[in-house]
């Protein structure tokens, strides 16, 4: 029994490519997609960043806060939508008593933080009930919630609970407006806080890379097991050349006359989706994680193993549905209007399109597929509508590519996620 | 201080499921670094009294078991399996728990994970503090060393081979720290022969530590390599406890079977050689996961009843369900000389086989569907009975299948307030007589019956069994009958056939002694005679 058995096949380059081919092929479908629909819009690059840019700041906490029920063997959480309403719910109120700025961000904060876990709480609970179909349980309970949402601010506010503000309410005193105007009250109240050029962020995120290559040949030097020496090393060089090469790039953008010079970049938010990645490694790499992962693998087993597993299971969705409720405040302050009926509707969709662009599926997802994804997806929104306007004159064309691409992308990885456990088990068999 | 010599004592243990007494006054004693082998036939027992040992919630969700558990000397209530951890009973189980996406270290330490010791991580709550993956990763490795397997600790479990999951689980249990019982549950079932005498070698080197070990296995022969002590249950008795000096694997198979068998039927002696052959099966394999049949040779002749007997997982129940292409079978298969299309069931049923499943609930019944209709379903679909045809169209001929059902209800004697009645309301004895009448309307050549007495009631065993020696007998149909109850295939068969991983281990006269019976069912026949012929 002492000899080594051969553990790591050394495949064939060309085996390596297609594997990668075949495990990604949505990302690289979407990247060419991506491409061909940025060579047709005739957009220059400094608008399209700073579009895309915007689109990040807006986005990414929405779609990060999708990991964690992915690892817990829970799929896909379309009922983010519930944590959407709790944020929602905190600037309806915060806007009514007139609280602007980055204090009543934090306000909202606090607020939607309660709503948001008995919520999770909730869906948990559900979720528990109805194992193995928790995907369209959480995207019915989306519909559901949406009704209840709807009966409140519809029909309650105003006549059961009373509220008297003629701007947010309707001319007949029961119901809320349809959208609400942030401007002067949350809108940009992260965002505006702190503003750095592009070339400035550029430089800054340079000489972090080069901060986290830096540590990374100090472990090494320190020491590191063997197994772990590729993946270390990889690492060095990866962020060291990565960190100079963005240096260099931001100085000479600097002492060009680019457009890029002009775009502001919402430095606070950026670091705040910065810090969420981070909490996703801390809790991965913590005791929680490795049991989030443990059910998530196999449920019974983890449950002979002492793990309980049902409360691991809700946990990962309170987590899910806070960090939905705190996403939901960073969309909507960037963006300035909440539409009050329809603002959480899509939340769910397009956060969980744009993790599956990203190259995640059901059962697997990380930081990179869903900062990939976001900029994959939004990118396709940006540039569809007006490649489709040069292209055929029409940008709903376009509009229409978008909305089909988001529910199609949706459909596709569901679909090729049970091909490839049929195939799977069938090999399994002979 | 009289039992303090022994590590665990179950004492007088009996337990009741549902009035049917299933342990009966049961005495298990171990002492420390010993291996005590648990024997006994599928149903005999050993899983529920190793069920007790756990507090598995099956025991105390059907009202708990008589008799007492002594730990060290001192009385011990287990009521779940995480107090049975936490008093040092471990179990390598033989399905493996463990998950194929984690690494070695990661699956030994499974919910054990070690916690890194710095400062930031004391100040955190229990859930958030971080894994030190380091640790773990050294202490596996003395976990897997003391076992002498030089395979990498951070390597995936995925793709491992079988042998190498085994020792993991076996690394995870002696990596707890106050291990004082370890249950090795049919650990060899799935090992090849090198690996099983690796995992035995490990076995002895454990026990050497002073862990008591309790093996629980069918292979007479492990048996007699590492086992100090012997326990032998059957039909949840106790029959007797031996000093492994003091026995032979003959006296084991005997005690392991042994009970009086009455002959239903005086069957005559048939002389074989000039009997055509219905049915010859030629290097059959069927991929049933749990029941796989590797590479069988098997003939059947016409009229007679086949008994195919053994023990559970070792393949029995994979033989009927691939020659009726319910799961992915290949092979040969000859039916009265000529070949049979495999993985078609609907060719199987023109071929004139029928099939009364082992799974009478799922495959065999349409539950909430009529008597009638159960019976008639089959032959509407595949022989054109029961149907009206007007050109393109056909409907279904309600007086027909009327008329029929009546008939199958009077003749099998199927209780039933009416052929209206649905099937799930009917008692298991009579569900499994509409499964026979719904497999005689195929008007069959051939029948093929898995498990017919499975969950009834000894007065419908009796007629069950009758009614399939009638068909025999009136209508010469050729009868397989797939049974884990050896008691039963030796009262009506002809000759039974006894499958061992997955083979014939041989073919033996009802009449034939128990200690054959016993042997051939652990798979030690062949061992054994060919080392006498020697």
């Amino acid at each position: 029994m002492a000899e080594l058995i051969e553990v790591n096949k050394k495949d064939s380059v060309l085996d390596k490519i297609k594997k990668f081919a075949l495990n990604n092929m949505v990302t690289i479908m979407f990247v060419i997609i991506c491409y061909i629909g940025f060579y047709f819009s005739n957009l220059t690059f400094a608008f399209f960043i700073n579009d895309l840019i915007t689109r990040i700041a807006r986005n990414s906490f929405l779609v990060l806060a999708l990991i964690i029920p992915v690892l817990a063997g829970m799929g896909l959480n379309f009922a983010i939508v519930l944590g959407a309403m709790a944020g929602q719910v905190a600037i309806i109120m915060v806007t009514h008593w007139g609280i602007v700025g980055w204090q009543g961000f934090f306000l909202c904060v606090l607020i939607s933080a309660p709503l948001a876990i008995i919520f999770g709480y909730l869906t948990g609970k559900l979720l528990n009930k109805t194992k193995g179909q928790e995907m369209i349980t959480s995207l019915i309970l989306g519909f559901f919630a949406n009704g209840l949402y709807q009966l409140v601010f519809l029909i309650m506010v105003g006549s059961v609970i009373p509220m008297h503000n003629e701007t947010l309410l309707l001319s007949s005193g029961v119901g809320l407006r349809v959208s609400i105007d942030l401007t002067g009250g949350l809108k940009y109240a992260i965002d505006d806080l702190l503003r750095w050029t592009f070339p400035k962020t550029l430089m800054m995120l340079g000489s972090a890379s080069i901060l986290i290559g830096g540590f990374n040949i100090y472990k090494y030097i320190k020491g590191v097991p063997n197994y772990l020496k590729g993946k270390i090393k990889l690492r060095m060089i990866g962020y060291v050349l990565a960190g100079i090469s963005l240096v260099i790039y931001s100085i000479i953008i600097t002492n060009s006359n680019s457009l890029l010079n002009n775009i502001k970049v919402p430095i606070i938010t950026m670091v705040i989706i910065g810090l969420l990645c981070l909490f996703n490694i801390f809790i991965s790499k913590a005791k929680i994680g490795q049991d989030f992962r443990t059910v998530g693998q196999d449920r019974h087993v983890a449950t002979v193993s002492g793990i309980k597993s049902d409360k691991v299971r809700v946990t990962a969705i309170v987590i899910s549905t806070l960090l939905a409720a705190w996403g939901q405040l960073f969309f909507l302050q960037n963006l300035g209007t909440l539409s009050t009926y329809g603002s959480h509707e899509q939340v769910g969709m397009f956060a969980i399109a744009a993790l599956l662009i990203g190259g995640a599926s059901v059962t697997k997802a990380n930081i990179g597929h869903a900062l990939l994804g976001t900029v994959l997806f939004h990118t396709l929104f940006i540039v569809s509508p007006i490649a489709g306007k040069n292209l055929f004159g029409d940008a709903q064309l376009g509009e229409y590519f978008r909305a089909f691409v988001a529910y199609g992308v949706i459909g596709l990885s569901l679909g090729m996620h049970a091909w490839k456990k049929q195939l799977q088990s069938r090999r399994r068999l002979s | 201080m009289k039992s303090q010599q022994y590590v665990l004592k179950m004492n007088n243990i009996s337990k009741e499921y549902y009035g049917t007494r299933v342990l009966n006054n049961i005495n298990l004693e171990i002492k420390a670094g010993e291996i005590h082998a648990l024997l006994g036939e599928n149903g005999a027992g050993k899983s529920t009294l190793m069920n007790i040992l756990f507090g598995m919630s099956v025991i105390h969700s059907t009202g708990g078991f008589q008799g007492e558990i002594e730990l060290e000397g001192n009385k011990v209530d287990i009521h779940s399996p995480l107090q049975a951890m936490n008093l040092g009973i471990g179990m390598v189980h033989q399905e493996f728990m463990l998950i194929p996406g984690y690494t070695i270290t990661e699956n030994i330490k499974l919910n054990r994970e070690l916690i890194k010791k710095d400062f930031m991580n004391r100040l955190m709550p229990a859930p958030l503090k971080q894994i030190d993956f380091d640790e773990m990763n050294k202490e596996a490795r003395k976990a897997l060393d003391t076992l002498d397997i030089g395979i990498e600790e951070w390597v995936k479990v995925a793709g491992l081979p079988v042998g190498y999951m085994q020792f993991i689980e076996i690394a995870r249990e002696i990596d707890k720290q106050n291990i004082k019982v370890l249950v090795f549950d049919e650990p060899t079932a799935v090992l090849t022969e090198s690996e099983a005498e690796n995992l035995l070698k490990a076995m002895k080197k454990i026990a050497s530590t002073g862990i008591a070990i309790i093996f629980i296995t069918h292979r007479l022969d492990e048996v007699m390599e590492v086992a100090d002590n012997i326990t032998i249950l059957r039909d949840g008795q106790f029959i007797t406890r031996k000093n492994k000096a003091d026995t032979n694997v003959f006296e084991m198979a005997e005690l392991m079977v042994g009970r009086q068998i009455e002959s239903m039927v005086q069957h005559d002696v048939k002389d074989y050689d000039n009997q055509p052959v219905s049915i010859s099966l030629k290097g059959f394999n069927v991929a049933m996961p749990g029941e796989e049949v590797r590479n069988l040779n098997l003939d059947i002749y016409q009229g007679e009843i086949l008994g195919i007997g053994g023990l559970a997982g070792q393949g029995k129940i994979g033989i009927a369900n691939g020659i009726m292409g319910l799961y992915p079978a290949w092979g040969e298969v000859l039916i009265n000389g000529q070949p049979l299309t495999l993985n078609n069931p609907k060719e199987s049923i023109k071929r004139n086989l029928a099939f009364v499943s082992e799974d009478r609930r799922g495959v065999g019944l349409l539950l909430d569907t009529s008597i009638e209709m159960n019976i008639a379903i089959t032959a509407m679909q595949n022989k054109d009975k029961f149907i009206k045809k007007y050109g393109l169209f056909s409907q279904k001929n309600h007086s027909e299948i009327r008329k029929h059902a009546l008939e199958m209800i009077q003749k099998l004697d199927i209780r039933c307030i009416g052929p209206e009645q649905i099937t799930r309301r009917l008692s298991g004895g009579n569900q499994q007589k509409v499964c026979i009448a719904r497999a005689l309307t195929l008007d069959p050549m051939i029948l093929l019956v898995s498990e017919p007495t499975r969950g009834i009631d000894i007065g419908a065993k009796k007629l069950v069994l009758d009614t399939l020696i009638k068909l025999n007998k009136e209508l010469g149909i050729t009868i397989i009958i797939t049974s884990s109850e050896l008691a039963e295939l030796r009262s009506i068969c002809h000759r039974i056939a006894i499958v061992s991983e997955g083979k014939i281990e041989g073919i033996l006269k009802p009449d034939d002694s128990d200690t054959d019976y016993g042997l051939m069912m652990s798979g030690e026949y062949n061992k054994l005679k060919s080392k006498e012929v020697i």
